[in-house]
């Protein structure tokens, strides 16, 4: 079934990790396998902020196979060798669990495709997020565990997006949880509710164009499909209408930038979506009760029609 | 098969061999005897006083709790029951069969006013998806917007949303009237078989797709035609019939029923000749 939700603040900056755990835990009856996070939070914007895991959540649950914590430890070490070969000095280092890592970055190129090539190509290591205000965090469990375990309570930003995953068609494991980074584009990121049904169509076209997937997740078809419209010049808004007939299937799904956030809804308007739409503030989720979470006095809220994109700025 | 020109429109079904199962055990098909009403009992009512009134705060409350506490004041005869804090909960109000006012001071979830039979409901906010499914009798009206799948499979009563509703609107409908005082979403009245849907806005695409029986009226522009749904002659009758409703519904009364379009089932899809079992109210 899987839930998502999504809020922009316009003109400020707000607690947007403690605003989008309460959202997505509201909704965790339709999915608690896993859940992501993707925060744009407050930064200087001088270096990238780059998450990435050394192998798989492998707890109760999960579909990944075990591997010694020593694995882990030889990957991390090859990821910062190739940070020192490609110029890339690690500014701040953070190994939030085991598996996952967080990386502050000075890298002064603004091609990502040639950098992520060369760090995915390690056996077991996956880029979550690269970006300068970005973060991109998901793992197993609802969103309460997860933003215990992360530590995202306090995370202040001005938009974001989630997503509470029930595993239909892939594992579960973190490389199919959501949101997905808009590889190689910094700063892109999106979630989905539905199911695309010429996912394996799409993907191969796209493959041959030189775009790269890392799971067997539909829902990353969205981020790979909408980075290669903007590798072609299109803008966001562009790519997500476009999307509307280039994919196939039922679908809402959310795409954040550096400074925007957009949502669109299939033809169909066979999955659901409650948007709340105000001067300062933009709140939208599967289901009403998430943007209770965040605004319990009496709101007026609508739901979005179908074939709809509608895109805002920060 | 069976010569059906010496059938009985009543049999003409059996005839064709669309019933061939042997209906045994507990299972069996019973159909309603208006001649045995006076020992009809009718499961889960109340006799209420509408003058008796209460407040019900849902805040920290499940649905079930709510619903519980919904049938725990009916069964204390309270006809008039204002709920607070409702939050945008699912599947609140749910199997009321009887005559009751019921105010929401706020938005529904998902499901709400499911199955009910009778009650009189006025909601100050906003409603999810599948509002009102199976609504059999009884009038319900929502201030603001819907969701999709507003009033699916509803029998029967009156069924208004004052702003937009989503997509499917009134889907499967058997009968019953849904108003919507904006716009609706696509698929409206999606195989819906008997009942009346008027729209007073626009309309998405694929209006009436595949709609057995029944008839949309929409006051605005329609995206499209779904297969099998037709334009009608929009007749005297049926102006008047607006006129009414609208009046009743507290809605658009000034509009101009006249330029409204009609839509029907072209009936080359479907086309039943047997009807449902009258509903036992209508019959008593």
């Amino acid at each position: 079934m899987c839930g998502i939700a999504g809020l922009i603040h316009r003109g400020k900056s707000s607690n947007v990790g403690h605003e989008l755990q309460g959202m997505l835990q509201a909704l965790k009856h339709r999915g608690e396998d896993s859940t992501g996070y993707a925060l744009y939070g407050d930064t200087d914007g001088k270096n990238f902020i780059m998450r990435f895991k050394v192998g798989e959540n492998v707890g109760e649950g999960s579909t990944s196979v075990a591997e010694d914590v020593s694995v882990y430890d030889e990957r991390k070490k090859i990821v910062d060798n190739y940070l020192s070969e490609m110029g890339a000095k690690i500014v701040k280092e953070e190994r939030i669990l085991p598996y996952s890592l967080r990386y502050e970055i000075e890298y002064n190129k603004k091609d990502l495709l040639e950098f992520s090539q060369k760090i995915e190509s390690i056996p077991g290591v996956e880029i979550l997020s690269m970006g300068k205000s970005l973060e991109v965090i998901k793992d197993l469990g609802n969103a309460k565990m997860v933003c215990d375990r992360y530590n995202l309570d306090k995370l202040v930003g001005t938009h974001a997006i989630g997503h509470a995953r029930m595993a239909t068609e892939s594992g579960v494991d973190i490389k199919s949880a959501h949101p997905f980074w808009g590889y190689p584009f910094s700063d892109v990121s999106v979630v989905h509710n539905g199911q695309l049904t010429n996912y394996w169509n799409n993907r191969r076209a796209l493959e041959n164009k030189g775009m790269r997937f890392m799971s067997e997740c539909d829902s990353e078809l969205i981020a790979v499909y909408l980075a290669e419209k903007m590798r072609d010049g299109a803008s966001l808004e562009e790519g997500m209408k476009e999307s509307l007939t280039g994919l196939d299937g039922v679908f809402t799904y959310f795409v954040a930038t550096k400074d925007s956030l957009g949502m669109a809804k299939d033809t169909m308007a066979a999955k659901p979506l409650v948007l709340y739409e105000s001067d300062d503030l933009v709140a939208m989720g599967s289901e009403e009760i998430a943007i209770r979470s965040i605004l319990p006095q009496e709101i007026d809220t609508y739901d979005p029609f179908d074939g709809e994109v509608k895109v805002w700025q920060i | 098969m069976a010569n059906l020109k010496n059938v009985t429109k009543k049999t003409k079904a059996q005839a064709m061999g669309m019933h061939t199962e042997v209906l045994t055990g507990r299972t069996q098909q019973k159909f309603f005897n208006p001649d045995e009403a006076e020992n009809f009992y009718y499961y889960g009512t109340y006799d209420v006083d509408f003058n008796k009134r209460t407040d019900l705060d849902v805040m920290d409350m499940t649905a079930a709790q709510a619903n519980k506490e919904i049938d725990n004041l009916m069964s204390q005869g309270y006809g008039t029951i204002v709920i607070k804090n409702p939050q945008g909960k699912h599947s609140i109000g749910v199997g009321i069969l009887n005559k009751l006012n019921l105010i929401f001071e706020g938005s529904l979830g998902y499901f709400g006013i499911g199955s009910c039979d009778g009650p009189i409901v006025r909601i100050n906010g906003r409603v999810g998806w599948s509002c009102a499914e199976n609504l059999m009798a009884g009038k319900v009206v929502i201030e603001k917007n819907a969701g999709s799948c507003f009033g699916a499979a509803i029998r029967g009563g009156d069924l208004i949303c004052k702003g937009s509703v989503g997509a499917r609107t009134g889907i499967d409908m058997k009968g019953g009237t849904i108003i919507i005082g904006g716009d609706a979403g696509a698929f409206t009245g999606f195989m819906m078989q008997r009942g009346r849907i008027i729209i007073l806005g626009n309309v998405g695409i694929n209006l009436g797709d595949s709609m057995y029986d029944g008839t949309i009226f929409v006051g605005g522009e329609i995206g499209s035609y779904g297969s099998d749904a037709v334009d009608a002659e929009l007749t005297k009758s049926d102006q008047d019939w607006l006129k009414r409703k609208l009046k009743v519904a507290e809605i658009g009364e000034n509009f101009d029923v006249s330029k409204m379009k009609k839509i029907v089932a072209g009936k080359k899809l479907w086309n039943y000749d047997n009807l449902e079992p009258t509903e036992k109210k209508g019959a008593i």
